[in-house]
């Protein structure tokens, strides 16, 4: 089986944004909640980096164990899915998320929140809507992966940094460009998220 | 000269020593094609992390959280969250209630020795009564909520299943929200209000020394309040402070603080708030079972003459200078004060 998994060159990334809005056309993100971001390192600094970041659907992932109403699970490929019918939007997950990944609308006073929201890795939703279906789709957002695709941003990534697929597959990809180029910082929190780094 | 001759080798030895040793570093600003090496000035993510907590850069959306890169604590947090808090808190609270049940096996009931004198004096006035239960009430709901946030998934969720659990959750969350400001008012009332009579005094001593009023053949003298009861007044208002402060922020989220301020005051208010339930725990156990005529101080607002005069017998002194008891005719109906 394959474990899915996000991997940002940060050599490769130009700080475009095109991944973080291909993210929201493709999945009617609403405004102010953003699935994926890019952070510059150092900006305008020597050694200046922007890596590509949203959810990287961790190994044990740390939201899923905080969840007080156990709402969010890894899929057989790996894939953090959540159930929104379930989620009380407490917060929680926010504060154990290494990359800040969950997403809250606002919905009341004080800093009251919605529903969680996050990358789903193009792949529906955690709930108990029928793939592909639009009710899923209003509620979670594309389910490319059930088409067998991969999410959009990774897909339509013009310096093809942001990669995605298989683990092993998209280490290996990363490992020969290394070998290759004669350099590379590093894969932004995989040793955070999978427990791994990726030795070249 | 042979001195300055074996200076000059070792010089020469020393500089050669430097040139082999500065290669490698040399040789690492290039890449195998010879190119410049662009990553020379990087700092990668582990050597990052070894400095500071969390990686932080530039984004260009305006939410300023999500500055943050990469925070590893979170995993911190999710260990303490799941393993140290569900541990710590089940010792704390089930061990309160048994160290509680086997006091009540051994020690039983606090009887008023001389039994029951049919005369009452008034103890709690109605604003205080009011105070102690508007703070009370507040409290077992807060409690209640809270608990459910860390347990709940544990106790209830196997019970009535996810759905359910998701609902009663999410309202129990916005009550939980909601009731704090309730609590926090009664707080600052019972803080106002008792205040005076909680200072420490010599008598504690005397009080303790007498073993506080469990051993029944000993007379433990006290004022209003006991050193018991004094503890349970500071302890309280510690705590509640402790779990307003963080709750607000809490209820706050990012208004001012970080991720990492979040977490710890997620942390402070989950165990402090465990801590706050074994006290309460502790403190109903001994104005309801523990004591015979204990829980009419707060029901009625009126103690029995016997009950004052065995554990508040310096402030029932007080009391009946102020009134003697010929002169309380109808006490219950006009207070004494």
């Amino acid at each position: 089986m394959a474990r899915m998994k996000f991997l940002c060159d940060a050599e490769r990334c130009i700080d475009c944004n095109a991944c973080v809005t291909a993210c929201k056309n493709e999945n009617e993100v609403p405004w102010g909640i953003n699935r994926r971001r890019v952070v510059t390192i150092n900006d305008g600094k020597p050694g200046e980096r922007s890596v590509s970041m949203a959810c990287m659907h961790c190994t044990d992932a740390p939201c899923a164990s905080v969840c007080p109403v156990s709402c969010i699970y890894p899929t057989d490929d790996g894939i953090v899915l959540h159930d929104k019918d379930i989620c009380i939007g407490c917060g929680y997950c926010f504060y154990a998320c290494p990359f800040g990944a969950p997403q809250y609308p606002k919905v009341g006073n004080f800093g009251s929140r919605g529903k969680m929201d996050k990358c789903t890795y193009c792949a529906g939703g955690g709930g108990n809507e029928a793939p592909g279906s639009a009710a899923e789709y209003a509620k979670y957002g594309s389910d490319r992966f059930g088409e067998g695709k991969l999410p959009l941003c990774a897909e339509m990534c013009s310096t093809k940094s942001l990669l995605a697929g298989d683990g092993d597959v998209i280490a290996q990809i990363y490992k020969e460009r290394v070998l290759r180029r004669g350099y590379g910082s590093g894969a932004w929190g995989w040793l955070t998220a999978y427990h791994e780094d990726i030795e070249v | 000269m042979a001195l300055s001759a074996g200076i000059r080798s070792i010089a020469v030895a020393a500089m050669l020593l430097i040139m082999t040793a500065m290669v490698p570093a040399f040789a690492e600003k290039f890449a195998p094609d010879g190119a410049p090496d662009p990553s020379a000035s990087v700092i990668g993510e582990r050597a990052l992390l070894n400095q500071v907590p969390h990686v932080e850069g530039q984004i260009t959306i305006p939410d300023v959280k999500a500055r943050v890169l990469i925070q590893p604590m979170g995993r911190t947090w999710d260990c303490f969250h799941e393993v140290l808090l569900h541990w710590g808190g089940a010792i704390v609270i089930l061990g309160t209630i048994v160290v509680l049940g086997a006091a009540y096996l051994i020690i039983g009931r606090i009887r008023i020795s001389a039994g029951r004198s049919g005369q009452k004096v008034l103890r709690f006035k109605a604003l205080e009564r009011f105070s102690h239960w508007l703070t009370a009430v507040s409290f077992v709901v807060l409690g209640l909520t809270g608990l459910n946030v860390t347990f709940g998934k544990i106790v209830l969720m196997p019970l009535i299943g996810p759905y359910a659990f998701g609902d009663l959750s999410q309202a129990a969350k916005y009550v939980h929200n909601f009731t704090s400001f309730a609590f926090v008012a009664g707080l600052i009332l019972i803080a106002a209000i008792f205040f005076r009579d909680n200072f420490p005094q010599r008598v504690d001593i005397d009080w303790l020394k007498q073993g506080g009023g469990f051993i029944t053949s000993k007379h433990a003298p006290a004022g209003r309040f006991n050193l018991g009861e004094k503890l349970v007044f500071w302890l309280s208002l510690a705590a509640g402070a402790a779990v307003t402060v963080s709750g607000f922020l809490l209820l706050f989220p990012f208004y001012g603080t970080n991720i990492a301020e979040m977490q710890v005051a997620q942390g402070v208010h989950a165990v402090v708030a465990i801590l706050f339930v074994a006290l309460i725990l502790a403190h109903i156990y001994i104005g309801t079972l523990g004591m015979e005529g204990a829980f009419e101080a707060m029901g009625t607002g009126e103690v029995d003459l016997n009950w004052a005069r065995e554990h508040h017998d310096l402030w029932l002194a007080k009391q009946l200078a102020k009134q003697p008891l010929h002169e309380r005719g109808q006490s219950s109906a006009t207070p004494a004060e």
